[in-house]
């Protein structure tokens, strides 16, 4: 399970330049904003065309630029959470989750759907629309929706950003018990080190499209490659090492 | 009510409705193509469709003659294979109203669908479904305001197409009189007090017709 990126990307006054690849684990994109982080998450997901390169998930093909392979953002097999969450207004929650099963068993998609209902706690919300919910169950919904095909792969764009801190931190737990449930490779874009400190696996640091490094979490916090690196991570250094040293400790005894 | 009052009514009401119809089927995807894809020439399409929005309804219906006319570009081939022009018939007043109508649909309706957030767009598509079938489910129906108004500002305006109407399809009484062309009849020919019960009408039906689409697209206009 996993998924492996290399890509180069050209858009105005700006290039993409980045190769990578994640087990089944939690991978963070890690970088200030416009260091291409989310536009490398549009190119995994098809909603944009490298200029060349490779994209593989489990083993399938999705872009080769060699062998002319780009595989509509239909054909892959990736569940993408929005920064902005992109449920659809003027359907109910149900009917926004169940738009997510599309290619699924008819027999299958009930039982999926109560499935995940009860996973993400939002039996009560049904028959509501996005607009009569609250931030988070509006997050759990986005999540729950994407997860109904059952993907590859996980990618969220800064899904917690719009959350006010208690509940982002609330999130991170909540993220973490989906990876338990769900074993989905996850990517996580944020700009968040505390973010990336407590949820992160590994750590992909980006800068000006490219990476600059990249590891387990706590190799990368504990021993940035060079100043630039620190220098990202800088300002909240005691703090994060400290939320590291827990979660590479976690990681190695686990 | 008058046996030709009602005719022209009833006429009037059988070219909007048809015209309408087309403005629908063919203004839709015209608008969703303008709102939604890149291809060369796009602009100048919208440029061509746009004009007989502000032409003189007699130069659209001067190119609709170039059209249609027995010599004219389609019109010919109507004419040599079928022996029928459509000139001077019903059907020419529905084009006549679908072309001066259209450009209501299309620049309304392009507004309502270039105002769907592309995220939405992209996330259907992320889950799996076809352009059609998130234009069907997604697309069309969070536009659905602006296209109400744009079907029901082209239908208004449909109903009062007279000028291009006039060329096209003539004044011919009990055939191609429209009620504004009635109404044009009537008062040229000092009969003020039935004009003036058809104006009174369709003013009460054009009145009714724009206060439906301002309900339906505050956000637009």
């Amino acid at each position: 399970m996993g998924l492996s990126v290399s890509v180069k990307k050209a858009v105005k006054g700006f290039t993409l330049d980045v190769s990578w690849q994640i087990g089944n684990e939690l991978a963070v994109l890690f970088g200030f904003s416009g260091s291409g982080k989310s536009l490398t998450l549009q190119l995994v997901a098809g909603l944009m065309k490298p200029d060349s390169g490779v994209i593989k998930a489990n083993g399938t093909i999705y872009f080769d630029s060699e062998r002319n392979i780009s595989a509509t953002p239909q054909q892959r097999s990736l569940g993408y959470v929005f920064q902005d969450l992109a449920l659809f207004p003027h359907m109910t929650v149900k009917q926004n989750i169940l738009f997510g099963a599309k290619g699924v068993p008819k027999r299958e998609t009930a039982e999926r759907y109560h499935e995940m209902i009860d996973a993400f706690y939002i039996n009560d919300l049904e028959k509501k629309r996005p607009s009569e919910i609250s931030g988070g169950q509006k997050q759990r919904v986005a999540f729950a929706r994407a997860l109904m095909r059952r993907p590859d792969v996980l990618l969220l764009d800064e899904p917690f950003s719009a959350l006010d801190t208690p509940l982002r931190i609330e999130m991170r737990a909540f993220l973490k018990d989906l990876r338990k449930t769900f074993q989905v490779p996850v990517v996580l874009v944020t700009h968040d080190a505390g973010e990336a400190a407590a949820l992160a696996d590994s750590i992909i640091v980006y800068s000006e499209g490219s990476v600059i490094q990249s590891g387990p979490a706590g190799d990368v916090f504990n021993n940035p490659a060079d100043e630039r690196v620190g220098r990202l991570l800088s300002g909240q250094e005691t703090a994060l090492r400290t939320f590291c040293r827990q979660n590479y400790n976690e990681s190695r005894t686990a | 009510m008058d046996s030709s009052v009602f005719f022209s009514l009833r006429l009037s009401l059988q070219v909007a409705i048809a015209a309408t119809v087309l403005i629908v089927v063919i203004g839709v995807p015209i608008a969703y193509l303008l709102a939604r894809k890149n291809f060369p020439g796009k602009e100048l399409l919208d440029i061509i469709l746009t004009l007989p929005l502000v032409l003189p309804p007699t130069v659209t219906g001067y190119y609709l003659i170039l059209a249609f006319g027995r010599n004219g570009v389609v019109g010919r081939y109507l004419y040599n294979w079928f022996d029928w022009s459509i000139m001077f018939t019903w059907y020419a007043a529905v084009i006549a109203s679908f072309v001066v109508a259209l450009p209501l649909m299309i620049k309304t309706g392009r507004a309502a669908l270039e105002g769907v957030d592309r995220n939405l767009v992209n996330a259907a598509y992320t889950l799996g479904h076809s352009e059609w079938e998130t234009a069907l489910k997604v697309t069309l129906p969070l536009a659905k305001r602006g296209l109400l108004a744009g079907i029901v500002l082209s239908f208004a305006r449909a109903l009062g197409e007279f000028g291009a109407t006039l060329m096209l399809a003539g004044n011919i009484p009990g055939k191609t009189d429209t009620m504004p062309l009635a109404i044009y009849s009537l008062s040229a020919s000092g009969e003020q007090e039935q004009a003036a019960g058809m104006v009174v009408l369709l003013t009460f039906v054009a009145a009714l017709f724009l206060y439906l689409a301002n309900r339906y697209s505050r956000r637009i206009f």
